[in-house]
């Protein structure tokens, strides 16, 4: 008759203590998060600094060095169709970050500073935006504001009696709108997880000064949320400013947003001058980096 | 007016929440309601809604080929949150062991790609993948091919597409969470007779937990419902979920199927975030 062996016998609960020396496997476990570390960070940067010097490159099509040029650059600044698309960016990101900002910091306020019955459903809600994915964001909104056209061509049959050749709404103002939509969420989680460590002793002893409710609010309140508002603002323009999948459905005729007209231009083959652009564009993020971090900073 | 605003809470309450509830609700909730809506629709000839209400939509949506497609971007997706783990990991380690100054500039080198714009940084590694570009190059070079192959166009393409685009979102959440992290309790562990290996799954492992999963869900969600990275790295030949539903509202016309594939992708995602949030209860109540 056989008899099972207990595990313990079979010696591999003992080996807890290390097969070599500590000070070796240390070193050896430093070495191989080193190599890890610069591998991971080649892989993240090594396409996009080939993208910057293959801007630079003479070359037409190929991807053979032939020489420095800044021509591709030159052809950018004086494509009017895609200097157009990057202003159009530029106004709707502005604006879509100025409305996502005070409406954001309001509903922060509200969420953070008061105690109701449906605070629950509110805060799904608003986390809502952050996780239903980008294309079911954009299929929806496309839709609705169809719907809202049809709606609008009805009325304006209805009121004059004669029917419209078109009515569609898409255009700047559902751009903004839908920018809005899926940003806001971020500026209200940025400046809320401000208000949460918030002192709120300042408040009680300006008011306790004879500071009125608005007072309180321009001169205390709001010079401590800055932080947190203008890294909410920076997330807001960013992701407006990033956007291609919802604005491609809600954009409407001859509101091509700049990464609408890259991706159109990469439809139709890849060219040196999108490696410019691109070029321009992580420029503009290492901007952007460098300014939250000096907040940050600042913050601290 | 002031006065009445000043002595009514609810009211200033009201006030506060109603814009940003108004927006969302209108701009989000009931385009969704939408689309929810025309899932429960037929469709005439030339693809637009039709009544009455009827689930043919879900009944195709559940059709093998698309319930394929739904099981092979969650793998996808799946492998993807893996791989950007297991890169992340000794990655974010490492940085957060450096002395504080290096710590900084390897963190800015992260929110670098992090901020960068999502489309040019895929574009950056198909340039370099592409047929004809750098990579083939180096590998005709140095003599490994001779001719220039596709590095594009397949499930692997996509893979690396997602795990590239995903990276920066895993790495920081599991940086902010390991700086944290009180090393003398490694010692500790040490010293209590467990190795390094032990010390990191019994120890670290489970008091990362936080942005471990923050990191997972960042990317998960976006790489389940990807567009941009299956359009250009997949080349129409691999496709995923999030592709399937674009050409739904598009070339094949068929919005209530579209409808029903996007409300389905969001129960996928819903359910992944709850998943989320009651393990990160459980692990603040553990504590």
């Amino acid at each position: 008759m056989t008899q099972a062996t207990p595990s313990s016998e079979l010696g591999w609960k003992r080996h807890s203590k290390p097969l070599v020396p500590y000070e070796t496997s240390e070193k050896l476990g430093r070495f191989s998060l080193l190599a890890i570390t610069l591998g991971a960070f080649a892989f993240l940067y090594v396409p996009i600094i080939v993208l910057v010097v293959f801007s630079f490159n003479s070359a037409r099509t190929g991807a053979v060095w032939q020489g420095f040029t800044l021509s591709w650059y030159e052809r950018m600044i004086n494509n009017e169709r895609l200097i157009d698309a990057a202003l159009k960016s530029l106004v709707i990101a502005t604006v879509s970050t100025i409305i996502a900002v005070i409406i954001g910091t309001l509903t922060a306020l509200a969420m953070e500073r008061y105690k109701f019955r449906s605070k629950g459903a509110w805060d799904a809600l608003l986390y809502m935006p952050v996780i239903v994915p980008e294309i079911v964001m954009g299929v929806s909104l496309a839709m609705f504001f169809g719907l809202v056209s049809g709606g609008v061509k009805a009325l304006v049959t209805a009121v004059t009696g004669v029917e419209p050749e078109v009515a569609d709404v898409r255009g700047f103002g559902t751009l903004v709108i839908s920018h809005v939509a899926f940003s806001m969420p971020f500026v209200y989680l940025t400046v809320r997880a401000r208000l949460a460590d918030f002192d709120t002793t300042l408040e009680e002893a300006a008011k306790d000064l004879g500071a009125n409710e608005m007072r309180t609010f321009m001169r205390i309140t709001l010079p401590l949320l800055a932080p947190g508002i203008i890294s909410g603002a920076l997330l807001a323009l960013t992701l407006s400013i990033d956007d291609f999948i919802i604005s491609f459905f809600v954009n409407g005729k001859g509101w091509n947003t700049l990464p609408i007209y890259i991706w159109s231009a990469l439809k139709q083959g890849v060219t040196p001058e999108i490696n410019a652009v691109s070029t321009a564009l992580l420029l503009f993020s290492i901007l952007i980096v460098t300014l939250s971090v000096v907040i940050q900073r600042r913050q601290q | 007016m002031m006065q009445r605003f000043r002595e009514r809470p609810g009211l200033r309450l009201f006030s506060l929440m109603l814009p940003g509830g108004f927006w969302l609700i209108v701009f989000f909730l009931i385009p969704l309601a939408v689309i929810g809506a025309i899932s429960f629709m037929g469709r005439d000839d030339l693809g637009s809604p039709t009544l009455p209400w009827t689930t043919d939509a879900y009944a195709q949506a559940f059709d093998p080929i698309y319930l394929q497609l739904f099981l092979f971007s969650m793998w996808l997706s799946l492998l993807t949150t893996l791989a950007t783990l297991i890169i992340a990991m000794p990655v974010a380690l490492f940085i957060a062991r450096m002395p504080k100054k290096w710590r900084n500039l390897m963190i800015f080198l992260v929110m670098i790609p992090f901020w960068t714009n999502f489309l040019v940084r895929t574009y950056a590694l198909l340039f370099l993948l592409r047929a004809n570009g750098p990579m083939n190059n180096i590998l005709m070079g140095v003599g490994l091919i001779q001719e220039p192959i596709s590095l594009l166009s397949t499930p692997f393409a996509v893979w690396v597409g997602l795990v590239y685009g995903n990276l920066p979102f895993m790495i920081l959440p599991l940086y902010s969470s390991l700086e944290k992290f009180d090393w003398t309790l490694i010692e500790a562990a040490n010293d209590l007779g467990a190795n390094t290996v032990k010390a990191f799954f019994r120890v670290m492992l489970p008091l990362t937990a936080p942005g471990l999963l923050a990191g997972s869900i960042l990317t998960f969600v976006p790489a389940v419902g990807s567009y941009i990275t299956v359009e250009l790295m997949g080349g129409g030949k691999t496709t995923m979920i999030g592709r399937v539903i674009a050409t739904q509202f598009g070339t094949a016309g068929n919005w209530p199927l579209g409808s029903a594939m996007s409300l389905i992708l969001m129960v996928i995602v819903t359910l992944a975030a709850v998943l989320y949030f009651r393990a990160g209860r459980g692990e603040r109540m553990a504590l």
